[in-house]
């Protein structure tokens, strides 16, 4: 295999709130046209880490380039060709979905058809719908077409499957492969293993803000297993969740 | 995709983004969401078009007939005495003949009077002068003098009375209700719209999903202005054909009237966003914001002569009156309206609302808040 390409480069990344800090000291890379995944509990600094490097939060110390662009420097360059998904945002009120996206494209000045945006997180049936009327998968599906507006390299996606059904959560995977199958590399939040284990390329363990894991989800398994890890009870070949996606179908629900 | 190949070749720093096309993209879902919104429609059309359907239909409040004395006229004579015994009517004594003329032509008095003795008689001979600019004051006053001349006790004293009328315009209640209420309007528009919007899209993280592209802060200040602007003038073009088509609103220079009223709109809408943003800067929830701005809108909706001329007002009143931006606002709106007076002619009403712009931005600068 070539040497991958890093498109991100955290070094010594410190976030201190007043006294507190979140973050202490992370350094990874992230490669181009894989699916990265922080991975972490509540307040570990997942979305700290992730908002710097979006250049919307400051950073206490550290170096970080994202496509050869200093975040300190050239945030407008970053900004013009990432997409970022926050962890909680809202859109404009009183606009359907057709008119957040074409006030995205006036905003990063891209120059797209509003419904192939839509096309491609398959919400064309909601165009009119308002944001606030759409169910939480569908939400999050939107989230995701306005960060694909300016055509980005990077797309950030906080946390895009909590608080979703198991239907919707395999559905948001099937569109993230399919983004990062088109060029697009994805840095995800998640603390679902599951999902790391399914989707991502390459995965950090952030606790406390540091990181102590960080590599493919294989090769950290094997690790374990070779250290003579077993669990304790035998794994059957399916689980709950695997019935219950059986008896309900895996098509869209929303 | 074609950007996309654009942004790898590009150096850094320039790549065809345009402030002007994010702008106006702002702009226009503003503009959008400001339509839907019930509260904006209500606070800038609906609020000042009952007051004006109120006012219009109601006609002008406590009827006094101000009467002018013309310089030289007989002051001690029974018919003057009785006319101050009505209690109606009020005398309005020691104004030069020119001054007279400009009040009757605008019918801020509603009609002078002129009593002499007749020459080689006990008799009176009594000349008063109506104003078209106020028709209906001054047929109260004509009955009012019909009854005094047939009165028994002045009958022998009154040989005649000579009555005649000039022509100048008719000043309604409209000609004042109507611009004190569209200021209200840009006012309320300017104020809550602005205070509302700003919280809300700071809370709601929409403002924090913005910063994530290239869009500049100006950008979003500015396309929000934009959007508020259009709205207020639209609300004001509304209320001023709505006032003219149907209650006789006076537009003196027609279209032009109504170029300059909009301009003065503008200004206004520009000036009282500033206390917008301000409130938005200090309100930590919604609910927070209409007590705060009514602190703002209400001192001036009753003290801006909005329904009474500020020179009605008790005199400790009246300094706290002329402090505030709305009774410039009001006073250049009614004399571009009415007396047709240019722009450049209420040019001290424009700088007062200017120098209070300057203020309220300065603070708005240090106390708005973007996250
Ligand atoms: N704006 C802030 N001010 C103070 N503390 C914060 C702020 N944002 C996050 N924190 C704290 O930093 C820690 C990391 O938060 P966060 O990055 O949101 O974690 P995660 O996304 O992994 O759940 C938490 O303890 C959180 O309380
Ligand atoms: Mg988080």
């Amino acid at each position: 295999m070539e040497t991958p390409k890093a498109i991100i480069s955290v070094k010594n990344l410190v976030k201190k709130y007043d006294d507190f800090v979140a973050v202490q000291g992370l350094s990874f890379d992230v490669y181009e046209h894989e699916i990265f995944g922080l991975l972490g509990p509540n307040g570990a600094g997942k979305t700290t880490t992730l908002e710097i490097i979006e250049t919307l939060r400051d950073k206490t110390s550290g170096e970080i380039t994202v496509d050869g662009f200093s975040v300190d420097k050239q945030a407008q360059e970053i900004k013009q060709i990432i997409g970022v998904q926050l962890q909680a945002a809202g859109y404009y009120p009183n606009l359907n979905l057709v008119e957040l996206i074409e006030l995205f494209a006036g905003l990063y000045g891209a120059d797209i058809k509003p419904m192939e945006m839509l096309e491609k997180v398959n919400l064309q049936d909601k165009a009119k719908a308002k944001y606030k009327a759409l169910s939480g998968g569908q939400k999050q599906r939107f989230s995701i077409a306005t960060t694909l507006i300016n055509q980005p390299k990077i797309i950030f996606l906080d946390e895009p499957t909590t608080g979703l059904d198991p239907q919707a959560r395999r559905n948001l995977w099937d569109l993230i492969t399919e983004i990062r199958n088109a060029g697009t590399t994805v840095v995800i939040t998640t603390h679902y293993m599951d999902e790391a284990e399914q989707l991502c390329d390459r995965v950090a363990f952030v606790e406390r803000g540091e990181i102590i894991a960080l590599d493919t989800p294989d090769n950290l398994i094997d690790q374990l297993v070779n250290s003579g890890f077993e669990r304790k009870k035998e794994v059957k070949k399916a689980n709950l969740e695997d019935v219950f996606i059986n008896l309900t179908g895996k098509e869209w629900r929303e | 995709m074609q950007k996309d190949i654009q942004n790898s070749n590009a150096p850094s720093g320039a790549n065809g983004y345009s402030n002007t096309t994010a702008t106006l993209a702002l702009a226009k879902a503003s503009f959008r969401s400001i339509m839907r919104s019930p509260s904006a429609v209500v606070f800038t059309l609906a609020f000042p078009l009952i007051f004006i359907l109120v006012f219009g239909f109601l006609g002008g409040g406590g009827t006094h007939i101000d009467v002018g004395i013309t310089p030289g006229s007989d002051v001690n004579n029974p018919v003057i005495g009785m006319m101050e015994k009505t209690g109606m009517i009020r005398l309005v004594k020691d104004k030069t003949k020119a001054e007279f003329d400009k009040l009757l032509e605008k019918g801020n008095v509603d009609a002078m009077i002129d009593v002499h003795r007749k020459v080689n008689a006990p008799a009176y001979s009594v000349n008063v002068v109506y104003t078209s600019a106020s028709r209906d004051k001054g047929g109260i006053l004509k009955s009012v003098l019909n009854n005094l001349f047939y009165d028994k006790t002045l009958k022998p004293s009154v040989a005649e009375i000579r009555e005649s009328t000039i022509t100048g315009r008719e000043y309604k209640t409209i000609d004042f209700i109507l611009p004190g209420q569209l200021g209200f309007s840009l006012l309320s528009t300017g104020v809550f719209g602005t205070a509302f919007v700003f919280l809300s899209l700071r809370q709601t993280l929409v403002i924090k999903r913005f910063f994530a592209t290239p869009v500049k802060r100006s950008s979003i200040v500015i396309g929000e202005g934009i959007a508020r602007i259009g709205f207020a003038l639209i609300g004001a073009l509304f209320i001023i054909l709505l006032g003219h088509f149907f209650f006789g609103f006076t537009l003196i220079h027609g279209a032009v009237t109504v170029v300059n009223m909009l301009l003065l709109a503008t200004l206004g809408v520009i000036v009282f966003m500033g206390f917008g943003f301000i409130i938005s800067g200090i309100a930590k929830n919604e609910s927070m914001i209409p007590p705060i701005s009514n602190i703002v809108t209400l001192p001036q909706f009753l003290l801006s002569g909005t329904f009474f001329s500020i020179e009605a007002f008790p005199n400790w009143l009246q300094p706290i009156s002329r402090a505030l931006p709305l009774t410039y606002l009001n006073d250049a709106m009614r004399k571009v309206a009415f007396e047709g007076l240019g722009l450049w002619d209420v040019k001290f009403q424009i700088m007062i609302l200017l120098i209070w712009g300057i203020g309220i931005y300065a603070v708005a600068v240090k106390v708005f808040k973007w996250e």
